[in-house]
């Protein structure tokens, strides 16, 4: 799923993603801009999905990333695994390994990187 | 066993645990889709068809507000197309309803087509069974945008919205064989549009010619406007809502509920059919490539796929033919 949290509305990001995993053969949930963390962690679990993966270019990515993840745990959810990308300087990223953020992309990453590290890293469920 | 007792107190992570396991034929979700079998049948399913675009995911969010006015728990199935070329697929129906996603009477899951054709998902009749066991009152089942042919959504729903905008063609449209005739609600939506009054004449013709069904409902034609106009919208989307309710207590009063139960049975008897026998044949075949080769005789031409396929029945089947 692809989702973007809080006020931006940025979304050329999330839909280039969105359509390069398709490409890939995944199934992709696309959310739309504007939400919050709280209808971002319901529709993980409505939908099963795998992988949340989170684009976010306003700067507010570390108290939104941390709370999709924080309401994951909540709700027992914590098999879903939850990564994330946008305009974050490299000082944030450890904050963000530490709140559970798997991964992060920042401009410059190819769709390649991206697609290879979700099929590396996220096993199907048996 | 477990899992059926989550379904019935209609834990959302089973529930869509065990729909992904539908889609992906995991023998244990048939052996709990056994099971909760016996707990269905008590929710109203509303079918949703169209062409792409036309304004059926937000008819479908406006149906949710409507049917959550009247205290009712609603389940949504909205489905998108598989790419032919990748197997991948973008869904993006529930964007128009995320209002309701953190509602806990409300569950929204988007389902991939996986090569079916009829605009559906193959996993669509289960997954309506496991929102039915959940308790859910109502179902709204979105399907993938329609062209002419797509139909299937009469073997699954009590009730089905046919979403027409204006602008697409001629009065010949109308006319014509499939989605046409599988209205029981036609909606004219964007009706704020030119030529909004133009479709809604052709259908009435449309409906004149028509004989009057066994049933003695003729389908009304609803529009309904721009949806940032939030209060005529709503006001439009309460009165599709009142006509779905009321087709509801019709099919009962008019006791004709028992023949689309059964066009839904029989469908359901048709699939499982299907999939215990002709599926694992085709496995073998596959495994044993078996298939590859009966190709290759036909690209040579040296056979004709009835023959093939008799000697595959011959085969397989023995004693039915």
């Amino acid at each position: 799923m692809v989702a973007k949290p809080g006020l931006d509305g940025h979304d050329r990001g999330a839909r280039v993603l969105a359509r390069c995993f398709r490409d890939a053969g995944f199934e992709v949930i696309y959310t739309g801009c504007h939400q919050t963390p709280a209808q971002i962690a319901a529709s993980a679990m409505q939908e099963d999905v795998d992988v949340v993966g989170l684009s976010c270019l306003s700067g507010a990515h570390r108290y939104l990333f941390p709370q999709v993840v924080q309401l994951l745990r909540e709700k027992g959810a914590d098999d879903i695994t939850v990564i994330g990308g946008g305009i974050i300087p490299e000082q944030d990223f450890q904050k963000l390994y530490d709140a559970g953020i798997k991964a992060i992309f920042t401009p410059g990453s190819t769709l390649d990187s991206i697609v290879d590290w979700v099929k590396k890293n996220i096993k199907p469920v048996e | 066993m477990e899992m059926e007792k989550k379904i019935k107190a209609g834990d959302v992570r089973a529930a869509s645990r065990l729909i992904r396991n539908i889609e992906d034929n995991v023998p244990e979700a048939k052996a709990t889709i056994k099971h909760i079998f016996h707990y269905t049948g008590n929710a109203q399913v509303v079918g949703i068809t169209g062409s792409p675009g036309a304004g059926k995911s937000t008819i479908v969010d406006g149906l949710i507000e409507a049917s959550r006015k009247r205290d009712k728990t609603v389940g949504v199935l909205a489905v998108d197309p598989t790419s032919p070329f990748t197997g991948g697929a973008t869904l993006g129906d529930r964007i128009r309803m995320q209002r309701h996603a953190e509602d806990p009477c409300v569950f929204i899951r988007s389902l991939a087509t996986r090569g079916s054709l009829g605009g559906l998902s193959k996993a669509v009749g289960d997954a309506i069974h496991v929102m039915d066991a959940m308790g859910k009152d109502i179902i709204l089942v979105e399907t993938v945008g329609t062209g002419q042919q797509e139909v299937e959504i009469i073997n699954h729903a009590h009730t089905v919205l046919v979403v027409l905008v204006p602008g697409m063609g001629d009065e010949i449209q109308a006319l014509k064989a499939g989605i046409m005739e599988i209205a029981d609600i036609f909606v004219v939506n964007k009706a704020d549009r030119e030529g909004a009054g133009k479709l809604q004449r052709e259908l009435m013709i449309m409906l004149d010619m028509s004989p009057i069904p066994p049933e003695g409902w003729r389908p009304p034609i609803l529009t309904i406007g721009n949806s940032f106009k939030p209060e005529e919208f709503e006001r439009d989307i309460e009165k599709l809502s009142n006509n779905i309710y009321q087709h509801y207590d019709h099919l009962v009063s008019s006791n004709l509920i028992g023949d689309r139960l059964r066009r839904r049975t029989m469908h359901e008897l048709n699939e499982a059919l299907r999939s215990s026998i002709l599926e694992p044949v085709l496995n073998i075949l596959v495994s044993t490539g078996e298939l590859d080769r009966m190709v290759e005789k036909l690209l040579k031409k040296e056979t004709d796929p009835c023959s093939l396929s008799e000697e595959v029945a011959r085969k397989y089947l023995q004693g039915c033919i």
